[in-house]
């Protein structure tokens, strides 16, 4: 349809030299050009947050962002939370507190959560439970989302 | 894993361990079919019109497409039952001269990748001579309604009927008689993940592999076989980790067909991931039933008699493998509920219409005929000036077994005591207290409840007895140890997301002696696990678990037979604990691993008394359970705006023995939020054309953590002896009792503007038109 553009995307610290067309979405160069198929497409219009990725800091829907706009910026994964085989506190909360099912949303949570806990550790439960209605899951009915998000962000405060 | 101290009763069973396929989920490793490479990509183009006749199918120069003249070898969905005058009726997995409803897959376009796919077919256009379409189900079966299919006349595709002898008499000698009409709008179950295939050739085998968001894999070899006139044997299909189902991704899909059809054509790699709005407009809807009910009380308020007809919107096909039946059958079946009941009639249609076919979703009919029961119980209770909960005490079932009115045998259950747990929990005098004083100052609250019972676990009869031509039931369990000692589970049982493998490894645990991460259960492969028939109907716990323990307690007799020989002691003095078969009282022991060695390598040790290998398969055939369950909620409505905010939610329910306490929560918890939605907020709309006007996740309105209130779930565990594990389904339960709770407690809400909201979602427009004509009534 249109010119492909060379752009180097760098997805939990690695550099990913790929050719894009204009209107490839983020989501869809992470997981097909760049090959980290932990990042997941839910409604490609921005309500269900799946896709929710850390562009430079920030949760962002993948799939409402161009690859060719990410250029340059600092994206994070799903891929990029655990050290190794060991799994980060939030992650742990979320097993803990059987925050998850089938696993389908659970990346794009744990992304959002990632962003609003380094911006805001401090945040209110209220506030909490408001931008966790940034995303849908429809397995869990999302009381142990809370649970394991609480539990994490009291976690990480405490060290 | 942590050891837990053995002790007298189980050890792994009863346990809130955390789940084994939790690490991969969480660290993006999970395996999802959408993340598969495949050389080609696969658009289909779909009917934007709800009936008519194709005339023509433009095809751009080079474009690769398939429509029903490429497929004509391949034979279209006919599902069978065969009772209660179910009519067949045929669905091409490609439209083939006519459009029944808007989404209907016409034409496949191939290309490379998804993109290109999707601009040759914006560049396609498909010439249709436009019908009228029937949209409601109750215009459908009216005089002159245009026909979906020709040989189904008033577009009746099943009608069953039943009414027990001396019916008319009990209903005419009651003393007062509740009619009430009840409307359930069209639902979309919405996992997160929608549909998705790959079908990949194999040069070497001529096998083709199919991997797609199924909950039935080998059922989906079975009928894709079929379809294709391939042999069995040359399909494997694989369920991967699939990202929730409630029920959408139970039925055949006709989509899959054509991916294993151009595997084998293009000997090659294909590829469909379904968009959402794919998966709002032409997946699978449910729900959509209007039901009448008469109820028939004595001066006591006890119910005597209950007629009921149930017409259920089943769409323009019937799914494979249930059939459109599926709705209308089980709502005839299962309408009298948790009361006792002896006198019942019931008409219950399925209605053929312009509309996407209707399959079964989490609770099939019972969210929606529990909704209808629970209403007319609340609205007997009004009219003899009692409280919800009392008239539900004296209706009850309390001696078991019960024979229903339908001949179901409900087993002992606990159906009281967890009415009478929720009122306590909710504190019902101090809360009516609180209502009075709130409607002093303008602000409505209401309570209401719902109790129900939740048919589980049911095995082959169960569905015989619906005449199915497919009876789903059984399921087999394969237990095998290698030589190293690996211990498999092999299950035709297929979770996406009830965390199957963690309750099936405690159950094995239990019986082996080992820790459950030492066994891996392996589901989702029909290369690899025995024929089964998936995870469906809150049945893979009881059924798949209740095999597990059958062969693990084989594989047992097996070690300790092995043990007895290696280390020269009597088989009744052989303990197995803690990974070790070990002579009571001793410490001689042998790890599992050494007998599993020498199961193999060390055969003459046996002298002939047992056999090579460890590997044993059980199967399991259950009769069927009732889990039991009272969901009670508090609800605020703003009667301005017409808002709905659930305060708190309680659910007392008994499903047996619990295996594993934080799954069980899980189950139910997601089960509630999904019956909230079902109440306030979701609903998929069709206009006058058939057109459908919510495709969009900002139309089709799943809640979010915003709507869902504090959930409190108390559990009472009946141990009757019904399932080989005492445990009983309850996957469905949440989402069967929940909209009822919430529709009653809206109802009590605005009992002070005397309305009566007898439909779900019951959306800020609903109640704010209620209120409305409630005022003029006033005036």
């Amino acid at each position: 349809m249109s010119e492909r553009s060379e752009i180097t995307l760098k997805v939990n610290g690695q550099l990913h030299a790929i050719r894009v067309e204009p209107r490839r979405t983020l989501v869809d160069a992470i997981r097909e050009e760049c090959g980290q198929t932990g990042t997941h497409i839910g409604c490609e219009h921005g309500v269900c947050g799946a896709c929710t990725v850390l562009v430079d800091g920030e949760p962002v829907r993948s799939c409402l962002m161009f690859a060719v706009q990410a250029q340059g910026k600092d994206i994070r994964t799903v891929e990029g939370l655990a050290n190794g085989e060991e799994l980060n506190p939030l992650q742990r909360a979320f097993m803990e507190h059987h925050a998850l099912q089938c696993g389908f949303c659970t990346p794009g949570f744990l992304m959002l959560v990632t962003g609003v806990l380094e911006r805001e550790p401090d945040i209110s439960d209220e506030d909490l439970v408001d931008v966790l209605a940034s995303n849908l899951c429809r397995c869990t009915g999302y009381q142990n989302i809370v649970k394991a998000v609480r539990a994490a962000a009291a976690d990480m405060r405490r060290r | 894993m942590n050891r837990p101290t053995k002790g007298s009763g189980p050890a792994w069973v009863g346990r809130a361990i955390r789940r084994l396929e939790d690490p991969a989920l969480l660290a993006g490793g999970g395996r999802f079919t959408a993340d598969l490479p495949a050389a080609h990509r696969v658009r289909f183009v779909r009917s934007p019109v709800a009936a008519g006749r194709i005339k023509a199918i433009s095809r751009p120069d080079g474009a690769f497409i398939v429509t029903a003249a490429e497929l004509a070898a391949v034979n279209p969905v006919v599902p069978a039952l065969h009772k209660f005058g179910y009519v067949p009726v045929a669905q091409p997995v490609l439209a083939c001269g006519f459009v029944r409803y808007v989404g209907e897959p016409i034409a496949a376009v191939v290309a490379p990748s998804e993109a290109e796919a999707e601009d040759i077919a914006e560049a396609m256009s498909v010439d249709i001579a436009e019908a009228a379409p029937v949209i409601d189900a109750r215009a459908a079966l009216a005089d002159g309604a245009p026909l979906v299919h020709a040989q189904a006349a008033r577009n009746l595709v099943v009608e069953g009927k039943i009414e027990t002898p001396g019916f008319a008499a009990v209903q005419a000698a009651a003393h007062r008689r509740v009619t009430i009409e009840l409307r359930s709008r069209r639902q979309n179950a919405t996992p997160l993940e929608a549909r998705a295939g790959h079908a990949t050739f194999d040069l070497a085998s001529g096998r083709v592999t199919l991997t797609c968001a199924t909950q039935m894999p080998h059922l989906m070899r079975t009928a894709i076989a079929d379809l294709i006139g391939m042999p069995e044997g040359e399909l494997r299909v694989i369920a991967p980790d699939v990202g929730g189902g409630f029920g959408q991704k139970m039925s055949l899909v006709p989509e899959y067909v054509v991916l294993v059809w151009l595997a084998r054509t293009l000997r090659s790699s294909v590829a469909w991931t379904e968009d959402r709005r794919e998966n709002l407009v032409a997946s699978f809807h449910s729900r959509d039933q209007y039901i009448r009910l008469n109820g028939a009380f004595t001066a006591e308020a006890k119910i005597v008699a209950l007629s009921a007809e149930v017409i259920a919107n089943v769409g323009a096909y019937s799914c494979y493998p249930t059939t459109c039946a599926v709705e209308p059958l089980m709502a005839m079946a299962e309408l009298p509920g948790p009361y006792d009941l002896q006198a019942y009639a019931c008409v219950a249609r399925g209605v053929l219409t312009n509309t996407c076919p209707m399959a079964p979703y989490r609770g099939v009919s019972r969210p929606v005929i529990t909704m209808a029961l629970e209403r007319l119980m609340d609205v007997t209770a009004v009219q003899f000036g009692l409280e919800p909960a009392e008239i539900r005490r004296r209706n009850l079932i309390e001696k078991f077994p019960y024979t229903s009115a339908t001949g179901l045998v409900f087993d002992a259950g606990t159906y009281r005591q967890t009415l009478d747990m929720a009122v306590a929990a909710l504190d019902l005098p101090a809360f009516r207290r609180r209502q009075q004083q709130a409607r002093s100052q303008g602000c409505y609250l209401g309570i209401g409840f719902a109790t129900f019972s939740e048919r589980t676990g049911y095995g082959t009869p169960a569905f015989a007895a619906r005449g199915m031509a497919v009876t789903p039931g059984w399921e087999t369990v394969e237990l095998t140890i290698d030589p190293s000692g690996c211990v498999e589970v092999r299950t035709g049982a297929s979770p996406h997301g009830q965390g199957l493998r963690t309750t099936l490894a405690q159950l094995v645990a239990d019986e082996l002696g080992l820790a459950p991460d030492r066994i891996k259960v392996v589901h989702g492969d029909t290369d690899r696990a025995p024929y089964g028939w998936g995870t469906f109907a809150s049945r893979s716990l009881v059924i798949a678990g209740g095999a597990s323990v059958l062969a693990a307690r084989k594989v047992h007799a097996k070690l300790v037979k092995i043990a007895s020989h290696l280390l020269e002691a009597a088989a009744d003095d052989i303990v197995l604990a803690d990974g070790v078969a070990r002579v009571a009282g001793t410490d001689r022991a042998l790890p599992i691993e050494a007998l599993a060695r020498a199961a193999y390598h060390q055969v003459h040790l046996f002298k002939g008394e047992i056999d090579p290998g460890i590997s044993e398969t059980a199967t399991y055939d259950p009769p069927g359970t009732f889990s039991n369950a009272c969901h009670a909620g508090i609800v605020a409505v703003d009667v301005e705006t017409g808002r709905v905010t659930v305060e708190k939610f309680v659910v007392a329910e008994d499903a047996g023995r619990l295996v594993n306490p934080l799954i069980v929560d899980g189950q139910i918890l997601g089960g509630v939020a999904q019956g909230i939605g079902n109440a306030l907020l979701e609903e998929i709309v069709y206009d006058d054309t058939g057109n459908v006007l919510t495709a969009t996740l900002a139309d089709f309105l799943p809640p979010t953590s915003r709507e869902i209130p504090p959930i409190e779930l108390l559990h009472l565990q009946t141990l009757n002896g019904m399932t080989i594990t005492q445990a009983k389904g309850l996957g469905e339960g949440g989402a069967i009792g929940a909209p009822a709770a919430i529709i009653n407690a809206v109802n009590d809400a605005l009992a002070p503007f005397g309305v009566s909201i007898n439909e779900i979602p019951a959306t800020p427009r609903r109640i704010r038109a209620a209120l409305r004509q409630a005022r003029k009534k006033l005036v």
